[in-house]
């Protein structure tokens, strides 16, 4: 793919990197935490975990708040639109094309930060995963309230295993998520744009019209 | 890039400090305060107690004259203080038999109920009712009706010199006698100093019985023994004589001699008022004067307390100071060697084996068993039929999750082996107290006998054929509550084996898990770690690597 003449592009904005690494930040303690009072590992005991992983677990959900008020007043909610087109390309590209030294189907601009599999991988996550994590979180934190709340028909271990399954595809998520950070044109490439919001691009990326964000 | 760091960590910081101040909003519970304000309110509740009173028993001269027995000085007593018997006659102290139920059931340890120490009262009485705060019930006969036969030295003399003649059936000696029980002897109280010393029970006065049930020092209860007369703050926090040296009845509020406290059948909290809301309250419980949200605000503790008694994680061993027995094997009494009666020290300095008793499991600091207790208990009659194939509950604490009166509630946990009715299906009542030639098992050393004389005393039918069973009994264990450093920690419970591993029925987070969940997860880690791994190994190793 180095046929293409590289442009240093910014393609993070401060706002986008400062959440992204919080929330990282947040997810890591939330994992570590909750891991610890589910039992699998003893680093910091189990009282300890519960205070830290429902102070943490607090913060993120009204942090996530002023993200959900960011994305929707900037118009960035349109690069997760999902989208069927090249999709199989890019799939095809992460399964052979990349051992073949192949170019990237859909790569990265300013205009179009995702690929349609992120696109897809990311609503899922912040649409489905990261919620349902939240909701049965603070369910779970709230369960003193639930008989004031009207809620008696929920059952705590349905909580708790929901929480939990969710807890372990989040880390699944994780794994292939900085796996997935090394594949860029150079294994830092990806990692240089989210800390300092610069990445290389090849200029001559035409950005098709239905990967540009409206404005 | 830590350049490039240094430069945007100001903005950065500044963007971000509306995140952090909400994360240190909710992080902090609050101003740098660490009393708990139900530790405030109780101080409040208790502050500048002094009992004080307008007569000195010394001056008057009815309590000046010759007095030879304990009904004699009741009588004076009575002289003025003309309704105490009555209200007396009235409570459980008296009667020993519970309020609540059909007096035909027979439901107290006056009637039929049992333990598994020394079993019934029944055709025991001169030993039992040492312990009866009244004079001369010797058998059936006893007249619970007479007002001079109460006992108000008992409670309330303050010379620590008045005892009860351990087979006395509450008399106490008209002239010294050796106990042959432990070689002590036993003085004739000097009945002027001690009818003229009285005031409101102390400790020692509710001890003289309630920390020698089971006819010792500590054997019954675990949380009450001769420790409590004189104890420090660690073994605990409200009679401890270092802090606020509480009586018993600061907390076992009293009136009209009906001293509150459990009962057989009663729910013990059936509300959750504290002084705040009702300030005629018994102070029976913790709530009342540590109120329902006792800790810190927005403390987790505080979320506990509508399922897990205070007790729980306040009382976190008992018997912290003396040995309580836990356990009471009858059915190898007897053993002799060369005529004389065996008798065993154990490691704790206790009998581990007794002739007349059999087999003994003393222990110290004891971890408490829980279940969940609405404060009723469920008592087993010489009259219901017992499975002797598996450990006979005598009693019983009722309740479960689903009741909101109930908490998870610590208890002392006796267990023995008892003779049971191998026909009948019944636990059976001993004779064992009495002289050589009588049909009591330490005079005959026979049990059928004893078996026998037992149940025809309680009006009950005996086969003839006996055997011994397990047994277990629950005693509610409320006393030596421990300074909040030493507490009950969290993961005592909330972890696979502790505290808690018994109590089945609901989902608690560190001990419960569900192995499908636990492999699903897992397998899912597993996969994504492989497959990055493998699509790792593929890239290095081809163009990609290569190239890249
Ligand atoms: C990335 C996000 C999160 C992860 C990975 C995570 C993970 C976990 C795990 C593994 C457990 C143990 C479950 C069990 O054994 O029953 C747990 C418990 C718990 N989580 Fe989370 N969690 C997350 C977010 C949250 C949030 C947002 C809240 C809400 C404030 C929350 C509240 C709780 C509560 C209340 C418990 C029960 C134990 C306790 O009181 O700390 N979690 N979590």
């Amino acid at each position: 793919m180095a046929n293409g003449q590289m442009k240093n592009t910014y393609v993070f904005s401060r706002y986008e990197r400062l959440w992204h690494w919080l929330q990282t930040l947040a997810i890591l303690a939330l994992l570590c935490t909750g891991f610890q009072v589910k039992g699998l590992f003893n680093l910091i005991g189990f009282e300890k975990a519960v205070k830290l992983h429902n102070t943490i677990g607090l913060g993120w959900l009204i942090a996530f708040a002023f993200f959900v008020f960011w994305i929707f007043t900037t118009g960035e909610w349109k690069q997760y639109i999902p989208t069927s087109k090249k999709m199989a390309a890019v799939v095809r590209y992460y399964l052979r094309g990349i051992f073949k030294g192949e170019p990237h189907p859909v790569p990265r601009s300013k205009d179009s930060k995702h690929n349609p599999l992120q696109r897809l991988t990311y609503l899922l996550l912040a649409l489905l995963l990261l919620p349902i994590q939240m909701v049965s979180g603070f369910l779970y934190w709230s369960y003193n309230n639930w008989e004031a709340w009207g809620l008696t028909w929920l059952n705590l271990s349905v909580v708790s295993i929901v929480h939990l399954v969710c807890a372990f595809a989040i880390l699944s998520f994780l794994i292939t998520h900085v796996y997935m950070v090394t594949t860029g044109h150079k294994v830092s490439a990806h990692m240089r744009a989210m800390v300092t919001g610069w990445e290389e691009i090849e200029s001559d990326t035409e950005v098709e019209e239905w990967e540009k964000k409206r404005t | 890039m830590i350049a490039i760091l240094r430069r945007k960590l100001p903005l950065a910081g500044r963007a971000g400090l509306p995140l952090w101040l909400i994360l240190l909003m909710v992080s902090s519970p609050g101003p740098a305060d660490d009393t708990a304000p139900g530790r405030t309110l109780a101080q409040q509740a208790v502050q500048e107690y002094e009992a004080w009173i307008t007569a000195d028993h010394a001056d008057m001269e009815i309590l000046q004259q010759e007095f030879t027995s304990g009904p004699e000085v009741t009588q004076a007593c009575l002289s003025c203080h003309t309704l105490a018997a009555k209200q007396f006659h009235k409570t459980i102290h008296w009667t020993w038999l519970d309020p609540n139920a059909d007096p035909s059931e027979r439901i107290g340890k006056a009637g039929i109920t049992l333990n598994n120490f020394c079993i019934s009262i029944i055709s025991n009485w001169p030993r039992c009712t040492s312990c009866h705060a009244g004079y001369g019930w010797k058998d059936a006969s006893f007249d619970f009706s007479d007002e001079t036969k109460v006992d108000c030295l008992v409670c309330h003399e303050q010379t620590s010199t008045y005892k009860k003649f351990p087979t006395g059936a509450g008399h106490p000696v008209s002239k010294p006698t050796v106990f042959k029980g432990n070689g002590k002897t036993f003085n004739p109280p000097d009945w002027n100093l001690v009818a003229q010393s009285v005031a409101r029970p102390t400790r020692q006065n509710c001890g003289n019985c309630h920390f020698r049930g089971g006819g010792g020092d500590a054997v019954k209860h675990g949380d009450l023994d001769s420790s409590l007369e004189h104890p420090d703050m660690v073994l605990d926090v409200h009679m401890g004589e270092d802090g606020k040296n509480f009586d018993c009845i600061r907390c076992h509020s009293t009136t009209a001699h009906k001293v509150a406290g459990r009962a057989y059948s009663t729910p013990a909290a059936p509300d959750r008022r504290s002084l705040l809301e009702d300030d005629e309250l018994p102070r029976i419980m913790c709530e009342s004067c540590h109120s329902a949200t006792p800790h810190v605000s927005g403390s987790k503790a505080n979320d506990h307390t509508d399922k897990v008694a205070c007790q729980s994680c306040h009382i976190p061993t008992f018997a912290r100071v003396i040995p309580t027995k836990m356990n009471w094997d009858w059915s190898t009494a007897g053993r002799k060697k060369e005529g004389k009666g065996v008798i065993e020290k154990g490691p704790t300095g206790k009998p581990s084996y007794h002739f007349k008793k059999g087999d003994f499991v003393w222990e110290k600091s004891v971890v408490p068993e829980y279940y969940w207790y609405n404060g009723a208990m469920q008592t087993l009659t010489a009259e219901d039929t017992i499975d002797p194939t598996r450990v006979v509950a005598i009693n019983m604490p009722q309740g479960s999750k689903a009741e909101p009166n109930a908490r998870i509630y610590p208890f002392k946990v006796h267990r023995g082996r008892q003779g049971y009715d191998v026909v009948n299906k019944t636990l059976l009542i001993p004779h064992l107290v009495g002289k050589k030639g009588t049909a009591a098992y330490w005079g005959s050393w026979d049990w059928n006998r004893a078996f026998t004389s037992g149940m025809e005393q309680a009006g009950l039918p005996f086969s003839g054929e006996f055997d011994w069973v397990e047994t277990k009994y629950h005693y509610p264990t409320t006393h030596m509550v421990a300074p909040k450093e030493n507490v009950v920690g969290c993961s005592e419970c909330h972890s696979p084996e502790g505290r808690l591993a018994d109590l089945s029925g609901f989902y608690m987070p560190g001990r419960d898990s569900y192995r499908l969940v636990d492999i699903i997860g897992l397998l899912m880690v597993i996969g994504s770690l492989l497959a990055v791994i493998v699509h790792g190994l593929g890239r290095l190793f081809s163009r990609n690597g290569q190239g890249g």
